[in-house]
């Protein structure tokens, strides 16, 4: 007599969790539209997809948020006429986020997101607001990488699932040993014990690790970039807010915010950003 | 259509899943032997053999599987500079199998064990009557009986074995998952058709797996 008992209840209780989700994500959904069609921000939030491991860029402390992605994101929401705390910080890993984009979840995205014309053919981009580029992440004694041709038999680390560590092996090195990690931190981790020699990814990213106050004075950025990285912000398709997010950034860019807030979020590290690329003029919209 | 296709051609998804069978392959191979020492351990008259085989099995039953393979990367190799292996590769891949080898030997053991309960009493007395000492005894009366009612149990752990070894992606071993992560970064439109084909490529390794236990555990069940 008990069993079937159990059984109803944990069916209710599994049909309960089910109904609650489906409520949860239609009240959502029907906000999420109100908000890119952009009338009116009044008592409405927006929600940003941002990174929440990426020290220096887009990284959850607690309640804050912080980095340059975040700066930008902020000052960007504020031109659209959204103040801080309508804001709703999500978190969007890299696999994600054209399907965050796509169902909505997100209003737009500021997550290291590259300009690529694969991904401008499911999502719309405004911006860029950065442009990065690959480099190395080295011991601060280090002397003898200055580049990914120096490579050869060292040994790098880089993220699961990212192209960076295989461009250096199959454009520069070709001795090169990677190790792959779950994130950039072990990565640094692992080079703080002596037996990696570099850590490659956006030169951005690294001055952000390397900006930590646990590892200051660590680590040096060689400053040699080898790609171009145009960072967007991520968008649905056919959003209309595009117009609207370039002329914020280019007022933030005229305003020195940019250079403050990049300034800011690199602190220590002696990085700057490639002169020639930066800052950039957002690209006309689609 | 198209896409599925050419899927197959940019990602070496049969290389990963071969590699993913190969971890399995010598993990399972490590921990069965690992795991029928901890179960003779366990069974044994000697209090600090049972002590170091009950210690073993809660220790590493009790630890999740990524801890431990993260573990062999940024403990093993990086802070105490361990290599098992001359050659970069290679040696994460023995990390791994180690990594995997030390967690299911835990399993293993318990599994036996269960197949220990599973032979009467009466075995072990007539073994010692017979004037068998404990590790004759239990090698020659004991564990064959209680492995052949261990085959289920076992079965599961392989089961398990062969799904847990796609946390080797954490210990820098190129596999199913950390290839489907690449995958989805640059393929995001097609997300639940990359979801599937792993899915679906799991599901045709592992169901021998379940087929082929419970047909021997049928055939090779103990009378009684």
């Amino acid at each position: 007599m008990r069993k079937p008992r159990i059984a109803l209840a944990a069916t209710a209780a599994i049909a309960a969790l089910a109904l609650s989700a489906c409520g949860g994500d239609g009240g959502g959904g029907g906000a999420g539209g109100g908000g890119t069609q952009g009338t009116g921000a009044a008592g409405e939030s927006i929600r940003i997809g941002i990174k929440f491991d990426q020290p220096g860029l887009g990284f959850k402390d607690g309640d804050n948020y912080t980095g340059f992605d975040v700066d930008v994101a902020k000052y960007v929401a504020n031109e659209l006429g959204y103040s801080e705390d309508q804001i709703e910080w999500v978190s969007a890993p890299s696999a994600q986020r054209e399907t965050m984009l796509q169902n909505g979840q997100v209003d737009m995205i500021f997550a290291t997101y590259s300009i690529t014309d694969t991904r401008k053919e499911v999502v719309d981009f405004a911006g860029p607001y950065f442009v990065a580029g690959q480099d190395l992440l080295v011991p601060a004694d280090s002397t003898d990488i200055t580049g990914p041709d120096s490579l050869n038999g060292k040994n790098l680390c880089s993220v699961t699932g990212s192209t960076s560590a295989q461009r250096v092996k199959e454009e520069f090195a070709s001795g090169v040993n990677l190790l792959e990690q779950p994130g950039y931190a072990e990565c640094v981790t692992a080079m703080e014990g002596g037996q990696i020699d570099a850590v490659t990814t956006d030169d951005i990213i690294l001055a952000g690790l390397a900006a930590q106050p646990a590892y200051s004075g660590k680590f040096k950025v060689v400053g040699n970039t080898f790609s171009e990285e145009n960072y967007g912000v991520g968008l649905p398709k056919g959003s209309e807010l595009c117009e609207d997010i370039n002329a914020a950034i280019t007022k933030m860019i005229d305003e020195s915010a940019w250079k403050d807030a990049l300034a800011k979020n690199t602190e220590g590290t002696g990085y700057e950003p490639n002169a020639e690329l930066n800052p950039p003029t957002p690209a006309p919209c689609a | 259509m198209d896409r599925f296709l050419s899927l197959f051609q940019d990602y070496d998804i049969l290389g990963a899943f071969w590699a993913n069978i190969q971890l399995t392959f010598w993990a399972a191979l490590g921990s069965f032997v690992l795991g029928t020492i901890l179960a003779l351990m366990r069974i044994s008259p000697v209090p600090s053999f049972q002590w170091v085989g009950a210690s073993y099995v809660n220790i590493f039953r009790n630890t999740p599987l990524t801890i431990i393979i993260v573990f062999g990367v940024l403990g093993l190799y990086s802070q105490l500079q361990v290599q098992l292996n001359e050659n970069f590769n290679l040696n994460f891949f023995m990390l791994a199998i180690v990594g995997l080898t030390v967690y299911h030997a835990a399993f293993v053991c318990e599994a036996i064990r269960s197949g220990v309960n599973t032979v009467p009493l009466g075995q072990a007395e007539a073994a010692r009557a017979i004037g068998l000492s404990f590790f004759p005894a239990a090698w020659l009366i004991i564990l064959p009986q209680a492995l052949r009612g261990a085959v289920a149990p076992l079965g599961n752990v392989l089961i398990a074995l062969t799904k847990n070894s796609t946390v080797a992606t954490a210990g820098s071993v190129a596999e199913t998952s950390g290839l489907m992560r690449t995958m989805l970064e640059f393929n995001g439109d097609i997300a639940l058709l990359i979801f599937l084909i792993f899915a679906v490529g799991f599901v045709i390794i592992v169901i021998p797996i379940g087929l082929a236990t419970t047909w021997l555990s049928k055939k090779l069940a103990v009378a009684r």
